[in-house]
């Protein structure tokens, strides 16, 4: 029951987030000057004439306003400005599937990556091990992803020929982005890994647990790493807001089709519709993702209160 | 019968704990922070090299550097690191004006036509000084500080020890100016977050009730909005023609508003931090003494409490620069933040991506722009974590 209701408000603070993106959006799209279909670009006569119909132009901005906020609503987000044959919802729906591939590969890098590391750096306190692997988690986290993706590329693909460049669709060309994207966020939870390790390794009932002659590795990974796992976990709701921006530019560099690679085209070229589409996916996605990652944390920490 | 009369050894005693007193300098808490931090061998590293790279980049116009945007695509293309010397072709560019000007003055007093054709002459070449072509027709201070470059060099420049690019551009000056405008925006953005989070949080905290309720909440929806994308699409308005036309003449840089955007997204959790240390300061006896003096609230807001949450402010100060400065990176790179003729760490690595062939990896144009952005956010970073443990120790390893 708790859960219901705190699902059922996150929906309605949803809905209100998800709003007001839009409202800006549609605002920002009617400040260009002579409006969007009377830019610097010559549209094609198919595209104009199926805009001009949807986009109902000769009405008031109020009406505009209703009309495409009830289609948002049905989920329908109009043609692409760009792509003649594309409607906004059929680009996406080609996107997503593909970043959602990179996107969990990434992260599962980063927590496998990231926790055996913090794990050991703990156990191992202040041994070569800890202070390699703090050291590469702070370098993980200070250099940008991109970076760290264009001298992977020059090394990998190019000076030793183990990767392809770019591409999509065969296994040895989502390793290297999937890594490039999980990389910061692994050296992050390297970090909170050993903070937690190392606060919970002190406890009674860790001592307790040795005394009762357990091995060392299951007093580790089953007492220890369970209560470090809290903090973690915590960080996986703006891990998770990092993938999604992460994927934006790996997606580029690796000419990745996903959504991210749409995202930025349509800024680029101005699409607007696409961009706006994109937008509120992004929306949506973030906030579903955090009160996933809400919920888990609730189950995980029975103490913690659903708000 | 006084104090002093019955007890002159009491007297004493006293006067000489007031004296030792005065001597025992009290150790405010920037000295103990500044006291600790100095202990801490990384961070001060750090501390030294972010030092050198900003002066570097504050005197970047006034150094031997080659122009960072002159092309010369037919000798100098993607040439690789190397110690060919390079020089400018100023001084003769003076010399000939120099020689003109002395030509004009021999003439003047024969031929009154030909005196101001060459005075003409002259006007123009200065309007097409050099220096204009070389650096993008600079401001007053960078012209001033390329003219005593001139002075103290000449036409000696630094070779292209780190390579030239697709363009015939010299990489090595490139770096150089590019830290400029990835530092400035840095700063620029960052000093915008703080100003909007603080006031923020510090009026919501004090007003307390319904106030600080909306604007908490308003806070909670911002932090569900992915800032990066509205930025990005808002950026893609920026450099449509209209609206691009129509800020020029306003006299508003896009690269102005992109910083300022920057900031303004960086603001929430600075506002929300700050809020808590002023829920837990107003009830302190200072704000009440401050009240009783008659001190309206913005006064109490911004003299009283603002002060005392500095401390915490500056931890969070150093989490938010390099976050920004990575930010404008990343936009660069993808082509939404600084444009050309303007230079960014991260609109140089976007160049050294794209051109990677499967030919060849031009290294150089990306090595040195990536180890630059890299380096500075890895100092950052370190003294990011000396300061937060110097100024509050109880935070430590989190």
């Amino acid at each position: 029951m708790q859960v219901l209701t705190f699902l059922f408000k996150r929906f309605g603070w949803m809905i209100i987030t998800v709003w007001i993106v839009f409202t800006v959006s549609f605002f920002l799209m009617r400040q260009i000057p002579g409006g969007p279909l009377n830019g610097e670009r010559v549209l094609s006569e198919a595209v104009r004439a199926r805009l001009e119909a949807r986009y109902n132009l000769d009405a008031p901005i109020s009406e505009q306003y209703f009309t495409h906020l009830w289609n948002t609503v049905r989920l329908d987000f109009g043609p692409s400005f760009k792509m003649q044959d594309f409607t906004v919802n059929e680009v996406l729906a080609q996107g997503f599937p593909v970043s959602a591939a990179l996107g969990i590969l990434g992260m599962v890098f980063a927590i496998t990556i990231g926790m055996t590391s913090g794990v050991v750096s703990a156990v191992r306190r202040n041994s070569v091990y800890d202070y390699s692997f703090m050291l590469l988690a702070t370098l993980g986290i200070a250099i940008p992803n991109f970076v760290l993706a264009a001298m992977l590329i020059v090394i990998f693909v190019f000076n030793l020929q183990m990767f392809p460049a770019a591409g999509w669709g065969d296994i040895s060309q989502i390793i290297l982005p999937a890594f490039c994207l999980g990389a910061p966020f692994a050296g992050y939870i390297a970090r909170l890994t050993r903070t937690g390790m190392l606060e919970v390794l002190g406890n009674d009932y860790i001592r307790t647990a040795y005394a009762k002659g357990l091995s060392p590795r299951t007093v580790v990974l089953k007492h220890g790493l369970r209560g470090a796992l809290l903090p973690v976990v915590s960080y996986l709701g703006p891990a998770i807001a990092g993938i999604l921006t992460g994927s934006l530019v790996l997606e580029r560099i690796f000419v990745i089709p996903g959504m991210g690679s749409h995202f930025i085209e349509a800024a680029i070229q101005r699409d607007y519709t696409l961009a706006m589409g994109a937008l509120l996916t992004y929306t949506v996605l973030l906030f579903v993702m955090n009160t996933l990652v809400d919920l888990a944390y609730s189950i995980i920490d029975p103490r913690v209160k659903l708000e | 019968m006084s104090i002093a009369d019955q007890q002159p050894s009491e007297l004493e005693r006293l006067t000489k704990i007031l004296r030792e007193a005065h001597d025992v300098q009290g150790v405010s808490l920037w000295a103990d922070a500044w006291k600790r931090l100095k202990r801490n061998r990384a961070a001060m590293c750090s501390l030294w090299i972010l030092s050198i790279i900003v002066l570097l980049a504050i005197l970047t116009p006034a150094l031997p550097l080659q122009s960072p945007i002159y092309q010369d695509v037919k000798n100098r293309e993607l040439l690789p690191p190397q110690w060919d010397s390079f020089e400018l072709d100023i001084s003769a560019y003076d010399e000939e004006t120099r020689r003109l000007e002395a030509e004009a003055l021999a003439i003047k007093a024969q031929d009154g036509e030909q005196y101001i054709k060459l005075l003409a002459l002259i006007t123009a070449r200065e309007q097409t000084h050099p220096i204009k072509l070389y650096w993008n027709d600079p401001g007053m201070i960078v012209t001033a500080m390329i003219e005593l470059r001139l002075a103290l060099f000449g036409d000696y420049c630094i070779p292209s020890i780190f390579g030239t690019d697709k363009l015939g551009r010299d990489v090595f000056s490139r770096v150089f100016w590019g830290s400029r405008v990835s530092l400035a925006c840095g700063f620029i953005a960052t000093f915008v977050s703080l100003m909007i989070g603080v006031s923020y949080g510090a009026i919501s905290g004090y007003m307390g009730g319904w106030v600080d309720n909306i604007m908490m909440r308003t806070v909670d929806v911002f932090y569900s909005i992915p800032f990066i994308f509205i930025v990005i699409f808002i950026m893609s308005f920026l450099s449509s023609p209209g609206i691009r036309e129509s800020l020029a003449e306003y006299e508003i840089d896009q690269i102005h508003v992109f910083f300022l955007l920057i900031g303004a997204i960086y603001w929430l959790t600075m506002a929300r931090v700050v809020r808590g240390q002023v829920i837990s300061l107003k009830n302190e006896q200072f704000i009440e003494a401050a009240r009783t003096i008659g001190a309206t609230r913005m006064q109490i807001v911004f003299r009283h409490l603002v002060p005392n949450v500095m401390g915490i402010v500056i931890v969070y100060l150093t989490l938010t620069i390099p976050a920004v400065i990575r930010f404008e990176a990343f936009l660069s790179f993808l082509g939404m933040g600084v444009n050309a003729p303007d230079i960014s760490w991260g609109l140089l690595v976007n160049e050294g991506v794209q051109v990677i062939t499967i030919i060849k990896s031009y290294w150089w144009m990306i090595a040195f722009s990536g180890l630059a952005l890299a380096m500075t956010l890895f100092a950052l970073n370190f003294l990011g974590d000396g300061v937060r443990d110097a100024l509050d120790p109880k935070l430590k390893n989190k």
